[in-house]
């Protein structure tokens, strides 16, 4: 099987369209299968069990359905969240009852807290059993709940059909979010006549999409008064498919951007008005304006502690604007003077249609001049490789038109850094949860839908030990996703805190004895390449970009390069320790 | 921190208690009693919960009640003016001697005796939560062999005002 006729179909949209809506007799393993092609489902991630056997039983031979096997249900999930992130589509992934289901937690957990659509399938026990502690039971249902938008248990095939149509439209709809379906054994291979329900009625489900007209002119008239504005921009508008009009916003209102983790990409890196991420690891000129900014309009970013750092002393001088699909994000963090309960795009549309500029031409030309004077910097060495210049080095060959998939830790942070992300959801990263093990098997995912696209997987040596089977499933399909490894022989981003925060008490952060990354990759079929110095890492990315297949490159870095600027916890946006940079 | 007497409006479907109480408990509101029942709506059910919070936690647990699926509507009836009933009962010591007394207490607080024991006798009170917790006082010296209390169930007085959603 390859890479592209898991995407392709024979027939037409409408023709496949009209032969799945007939309203047979069918199973509820043939209904599931039949709505997710509906749903206009291009891809499954899953790895089978018992409960689900009469789903796998019901794809086998089945030409229209694409699933692929993953080696371990995180990698399914990380996968489909992947493959969410990167096309704005619902991800979907199947796992079995019990530990089948509960390897999803981590992915599922990731995916609500980065506001990630995905339809998660799990089978359960029979309905006869559920309750009695039988073999491969588990409540997921229970278990699941603080971290999806919304669950069914379906206990009546009957339901099916409108089940996964109401999960595919709440997990899609409003802030977006996983949302799990719950099929027990008997249920899916019950049969019903099939019917497809062509409305969805959710009465108690009404996300606000438009924004309150005066509160956008309050917002306007607030921004003409204006000196040292500040946009925050977050995943939201990402996720909102709102570059386009935060660009037109910014330019015709003329306030600086700064863009959070989730929202890189979403204001292009290169703009004379965007001054880098903020927060923690941010930039000096992203903090500095924030901490001076007189208005500080946020846009579908949700005031995370990694980006206010200490609340009391965040944005000490700035009245509050805050666009926000969320109601419940409007106030939670911090006291808002402008909320603006809408979906991004479309509060944007209509404070463009009237938007006037600040009285911010004094404040950019400070920010620019802090922008020369503080770029992000580092030592470079000729002796070892730094992070860093891996970094910059695989930007400038991608001239940022490249998705790029990262794990969690320093390696991401440089990544937020180093590379010049344009373009929106070219970064696919795990912001709100911090889900190590989720950036190599999310980068399979994202090359599912975009085979044509070059993906790279950026993942440190930690978190490549997390998902690593996952090489199986690129090697197997021929997934060529580029994966680097910033290979620092040790869990990076805690050695960095020990030696700030705990007195370079290094407790078990040493990861010695971790594979020869070479010799795994090869071990699964996939190329291996290793780089030491400079010139061994340039010959072997291009050797990387000139294979055909999925690679591994190994960038054996220093050890001891932190992350900076950094703010540590419990500091506001102004204490920041420059490090290297300084 | 003010005592705010909530109803939520939800669907009836199985899970809906664990979602709103498992709510609760991760967000950190505290909850003082909650209670469950049908409502006017068929489909619909009605949950009052007791809690304590200022206006700005008020305000999140509003707004992150809406957020389930299932919620339709959340109104804090402690807003406005309210009727607000808990039910006890309280089985009692009562010897023969002692049970006139007894019954004076319980004609005062127009409780009323619904099962008398040969030393027992259970208790039957309703009304706002000071009321019970009066007549559990007054009944203590007598020994409270057993005591259960509902929860406060609750509703706005006169006409229900057009609620924001």
């Amino acid at each position: 099987m390859s890479i592209q006729n898991v995407i392709a179909s024979s027939e037409s949209k409408d023709e496949l369209r009209q032969r799945l809506l007939k309203p047979d007799e069918i199973t509820g393993s043939e209904i599931l299968l039949r709505t997710l092609l509906l749903e206009g489902v291009e891809c499954v991630f899953g790895y089978p069990g018992g409960a689900v056997l009469y789903i796998y039983d019901a794809m086998y031979g089945n030409p229209d359905f694409k699933h692929l096997l993953t080696r371990h249900e995180q990698g399914a999930i990380h996968a489909a969240d992947g493959y969410a992130r990167s096309t704005g589509k619902v991800g979907v992934c199947i796992a079995t009852s019990g530990p089948g289901a509960t390897n999803l937690v981590t992915g599922i957990a990731t995916a609500y807290m980065d506001s990630v659509p995905l339809v998660c399938i799990t089978g359960n026990v029979a309905t006869s059993l559920i309750g009695s502690d039988a073999f491969q039971e588990a409540d997921i249902i229970g278990i699941t709940m603080p971290i999806t938008k919304h669950s069914y248990l379906v206990r009546d095939v009957k339901d099916l059909a409108r089940t996964i149509r109401e999960a595919f439209h709440i997990a899609s709809t409003g802030r977006k979010g996983p949302v799990l379906i719950d099929i027990p054994k008997d249920v899916s291979n019950q049969v019903t006549r099939f019917e497809y329900p062509e409305t969805i009625s959710l009465p108690t489900y009404k996300p606000t999409l438009y924004p309150n007209k005066l509160q956008v002119d309050k917002l306007l008239a607030a921004i003409e008064e204006a000196k040292q504005p500040v946009i925050l921009a977050g995943g939201g508008v990402v996720y909102a498919d709102a570059s386009a009009e935060l660009i037109e916003f910014a330019e015709k209102t003329r306030i600086p951007v700064t863009t959070t983790l989730l929202g890189l990409g979403g204001f292009p890196s290169g703009h004379e008005l965007w001054m880098g991420m903020p927060g923690m690891h941010g930039t000096k000129t992203a903090n500095y304006a924030l901490q001076n900014a007189d208005l500080l309009i946020s846009i579908g970013a949700r005031f995370d502690d990694r980006v206010t750092m200490k609340l009391e002393g965040f944005a000490p001088r700035a009245k509050i604007a805050h666009i926000d699909i969320d109601p419940a994000e409007i106030g939670k963090n911090v006291p808002v003077d402008i909320p603006v309960v809408s979906d991004v795009k479309e509060a944007l549309k209509e404070a463009n249609t009237k938007a006037r500029p600040a009285q911010s031409e004094e404040w950019i030309k400070q920010i620019q001049e802090m922008k020369e004077q503080y770029p992000l910097r580092y030592k470079d060495s000729d002796d070892e490789l730094k992070p860093q210049w891996v970094i910059e080095m695989i930007s400038e060959t991608t001239n940022g038109e490249a998705f790029i998939t990262t794990d969690v830790g320093q390696h991401q942070m440089w990544v937020a850094q180093y590379y010049k992300f344009k373009n929106p959801r070219s970064l696919i990263t795990s912001g709100g949860l911090g889900t190590m093990g989720f950036g190599f098997p999310s980068a399979i995912g994202v090359q599912m839908a975009h085979p044509d696209k070059l993906v790279i997987s950026i993942n440190g040596d930690g978190g490549m030990q997390m998902c690593a089977q996952e090489l199986a499933v690129c090697a197997i399909n021929n997934i060529p996703v580029k994966i680097v490894v910033i290979n620092n022989q040790v869990l990076g981003m805690v050695r960095q805190w020990q030696e700030l925060i705990y007195d370079s008490r290094y407790s078990h952060i040493d990861l010695s004895g971790s594979p020869d990354f070479v010799k795994l990759a090869e071990a699964y079929g996939v190329k291996g390449l290793r780089a030491t110095t400079k010139e061994e890492a340039r010959a072997a990315w291009q050797e990387a970009l000139n294979h055909p297949g999925p690679v591994l490159i190994d960038f054996v870095v220093s050890k001891m390069e932190n992350v900076y600027p950094m703010v540590q916890q419990g500091c506001t946006l102004d204490e920041m320790i420059m490090g290297d940079s300084e | 921190m003010r005592r705010h007497v909530i109803s939520v409006l939800v669907n009836d479907q199985p899970g809906v208690l664990q979602r709103v109480a498992g709510l609760f408990g991760r967000r950190g509101f505290n909850i003082e009693s909650i209670t469950v029942g049908s409502s006017e709506e068929p489909g619909l059910s009605r949950m009052i919960i007791v809690t304590r919070g200022d206006e700005k936690t008020m305000e999140q647990v509003s707004k992150q009640l809406y957020k389930l699926i299932d919620v339709a509507k959340v109104v804090d009836l402690s807003a406005s003016p309210m009727v607000a009933r808990e039910l006890a009962l309280i089985k009692v010591g009562a010897e023969p001697a002692e049970r006139p007394e007894i019954l004076g207490v319980v004609d005062t607080f127009r409780a009323s005796v619904v099962d008398v024991g040969p030393n027992t006798l259970i208790v039957q009170v309703v009304g706002d939560s000071d009321k019970i917790d009066a007549m559990v006082e007054l009944l203590k010296p007598y020994g409270i062999k057993e005591l259960t209390r509902t929860g406060v169930t609750a509703m706005t007085r006169g006409m229900i005002r057009k609620q924001q959603p």
